[in-house]
């Protein structure tokens, strides 16, 4: 049988489904000055979406809404509000267990509440995309920017990606879908930003044209079955590997459990292809570096232009995928550093964690500077914390009165 | 559906083992199968783990049976009794998380919809009295609020019965169980008032030593799911294990139930009386002719 191919035709609104390489890649741009949360409504209505389930919970509700004015104008297959993110993450992995394109977006304390989800949605090998807009997630009640909640999807099975800007963001969810959808990846992607940082503040973002859009969602390349009873044979199981107390059943597990992140592992060289690389680096040269992911590497640049003008020359590693780890990438970028700086957006420092446990000669990192329950960090502090691990006498922001 | 679903491979019929072949050359998909004739086919669902006695177990079996259309039809579930028995069946069985069976069934209810547009692909959930009222309350109430057009059967054996035996908010007032160890302090929960209110189409109760009617109540429900609303079946299923029943009296236990708190109701919304009468030709639903009123 010859293959049906979807693309050059158009779909409802008339958007021709294009070769995403082309639509990504070769497409014209056009600079356009959105806030995050604008961004993300622009990328879903290019990306031929099935089902986007939304519940309100700042900083994510803006684009959550947004998308449903999608749903309004007919770009959307199907848009409704559930009850709670743990509901909303269900009636996701319903829809994509029924072979839908999905995609939802939480934050903070809804990202927790859901939790329970993610792990299911990485075994059961369900694509769908989960924007995840960090904040505090403490007590007492914070909404501010806090990147905490990431360190818990680190452990899910997931992809985990961590966009810096708008721009990041806009190409990511596009590019997203394309990794997560690879037959040998099928995975769910969280895709993270720091919220109100990245969601609240407008950039020029260069979008690709409006009349293109992704081809559509292929379930039957899932490496699992869809539940849609179209996919031979029958299903028929003995004895299923749920509660049984013997080794068979422990080695079916474990076996799917490392098959899971042996996915996520594979999603790497896609991931390279789409992404340009899990890192990317500036002036790794240096003895000293500036490693982190999201805005904090936003912050690192201004710390490095004003650490620059004081003659001292700093390098910046920007991870991009927490999951997979980018470890072979951060070992190599990181091997002359005498000095590995980790600023981040959150009270424990999970990112400084990784780092250590991924490099040789872990009493290079510095855990810090260190921020959360919606401090922000000024550059000067960045600047002060490698200054003092220079050596350097430097005035602290305190001081400055 | 694809009754390819159903088919051998071409060339791999000699090698299938005979449950598969069994289940392709006797099996109910495609054919109009009842509980009548049970033992004269390969059922969707035969062999299972559960205790001996276990009326849940009989009446999930005439449930499937009951299924106007297996060959397109998914069943969601979540943890407990009911779920070692249905994931062993020959159609898919979906698990989510504890609790959430009502929403995965609202999500997958509404991707199937978008993807077989009007072609049918029933959407049943099956899932315990703890599943249902107590951890998956909130999912259940909304996916009933939301008008979701899917079936939900709750298989009431009024205790945790998977775990050992706790009390659950269907179980009646003053029993004794484990995490009530002075007795259920409040009473059974209504959930049939609360469907009513949350304004499901179809409503019923009923007990399994009533096959052709769990059969008629299961068909009915999954038909109006399909175009009308949601639709709920409650049916006490006894945990002859925590409850103490023994085993050649769960039936007699299931009638005196019955008598005594569980008797049959049946709720048809209007709306779905017609759609039964008009689409499926259910003659108790055709409105009657009004008679000729003569005057003398």
């Amino acid at each position: 049988m010859e293959p049906i191919s979807v693309i050059g035709t158009k779909n409802k609104k008339g958007q021709v489904f294009t070769d995403p390489r082309v639509m990504m890649r070769d497409a014209p741009r056009t600079p356009s000055f959105y806030t995050g949360s604008e961004v993300i409504k622009e990328a879903i209505r290019r990306a031929s979406i099935d089902v986007m389930i939304a519940y309100p919970i700042t900083p994510q509700s803006e684009a959550a809404a947004l998308i449903g004015e999608l749903f309004a104008e007919g770009y959307i297959g199907d848009y409704f509000r559930g009850e709670s993110e743990f509901a909303v993450m269900s009636q996701c992995a319903g829809a994509a267990f029924g072979g839908a394109r999905v995609f939802t977006t939480t934050a903070g304390p809804g990202t927790m509440r859901a939790m329970e989800n993610f792990p299911m949605w990485a075994g059961a090998r369900l694509p769908i995309q989960c924007i995840v807009t960090c904040r505090g997630i403490n007590s007492p009640l914070s909404i501010q920017p806090d990147t905490i909640e990431i360190s818990y999807l680190m452990q899910t099975g997931m992809l985990v990606w961590h966009a810096e800007t708008a721009q990041d963001f806009y190409d990511w969810i596009l590019m997203g879908y394309m990794v997560s959808e690879e037959p040998e990846v099928h995975l769910p992607l969280a895709l993270c930003c720091d919220g109100f940082f990245v969601t609240h503040t407008k950039d020029v973002v260069d979008l690709t044209p409006t009349d293109m859009c992704l081809p559509p969602y292929d379930p039957y390349r899932s490496p699992v079955p869809c539940m849609d009873m179209e996919c031979p044979p029958v299903r028929m199981m003995r004895d299923p590997f749920i509660m049984k107390s013997n080794y068979i059943s422990y080695a079916t597990h474990a076996s799917w459990q490392q098959e899971v992140w042996a996915a996520a592992e594979r999603s790497r060289k896609h991931t390279i292809a789409w992404l340009n690389g899990l890192i990317e680096t500036e002036n790794s040269d240096a003895d000293i570096l500036i490693v982190t992911s999201g805005t904090a590497v936003s912050q690192g640049r201004e710390a490095i232009r004003l650490l620059a003008d004081e003659g001292i020359r700093v390098g910046l590693v920007k991870i991009k995928t927490l999951r997979p780890w980018p470890e072979e990438e951060i070992r190599e970028a990181t091997k002359h550093a005498t000095h590995i700086i980790v600023p981040e957006f959150n009270v424990i420092g999970w990112m400084a964690k990784e780092i250590k446990a991924t490099i040789p000669r872990s009493e290079r990192v510095v855990a810090g500077p260190r921020v959360c329950g919606g401090m922000t960090m000024p550059p000067e502090i960045i600047v002060e914390e490698i200054k003092r691990a220079l050596g350097i006498r430097s005035t602290t922001l305190a001081a400055r009165g | 559906m694809s009754l390819d679903y159903v088919k051998f491979t071409p060339g791999f019929e000699q090698f299938m083992p005979k449950e598969y072949r069994d289940m392709v050359e006797h099996g109910p998909f495609g054919k109009k199968t009842t509980v009548s004739q049970m033992g004269s086919f390969k059922e969707i669902l035969e062999e299972h783990p559960m205790c001996a006695g276990c009326a849940m177990t009989l009446f999930i079996r005439l449930a499937i049976i009951a299924f106007p259309n297996p060959e397109d039809t998914i069943t969601v579930g979540t943890a407990g009794c009911g779920r070692l028995a249905i994931s062993q069946a020959a159609i898919p069985f979906v698990y989510g998380n504890y609790g959430d069976q009502n929403g995965v069934a609202s999500g997958l209810s509404r991707g199937l919809r978008l993807r077989f547009g009007d072609k049918p692909k029933d959407v049943v959930v099956i899932a315990g009295d703890g599943g249902t009222a107590d951890i998956g309350f909130q999912q259940v109430l909304h996916s009933w609020f939301r008008k979701e057009r899917f079936t939900t059967i709750m298989l009431d054996n009024e205790v945790y019965g998977n775990t050992g035996g706790q009390e659950s908010g269907m179980t009646t007032r003053g029993a004794v169980l484990k995490m009530a160890p002075l007795g259920k302090k409040f009473e059974k929960m209504d959930m049939v008032t609360m469907a009513k209110v949350a304004g499901c189409s179809y409503i019923a109760t009923v007990v399994p030593n009533n096959p052709r009617r769990v059969e008629s109540v299961i068909k009915k429900a999954v038909l109006i799911a399909r175009d009308i609303g949601p639709t709920y079946i409650q049916a006490y299923t006894s945990c002859n294990i925590e409850y103490a029943i023994p085993t050649d009296k769960v039936m007699e236990d299931a009638k005196t139930v019955e008598d005594d708190r569980y008797k049959f109701t049946e709720y048809v919304s209007d709306e779905a009386k017609a759609y039964l009468a008009e689409r499926y030709g259910y003659k108790e639903f055709v409105p009657k002719a009004p008679v000729a009123v003569t005057t003398a």
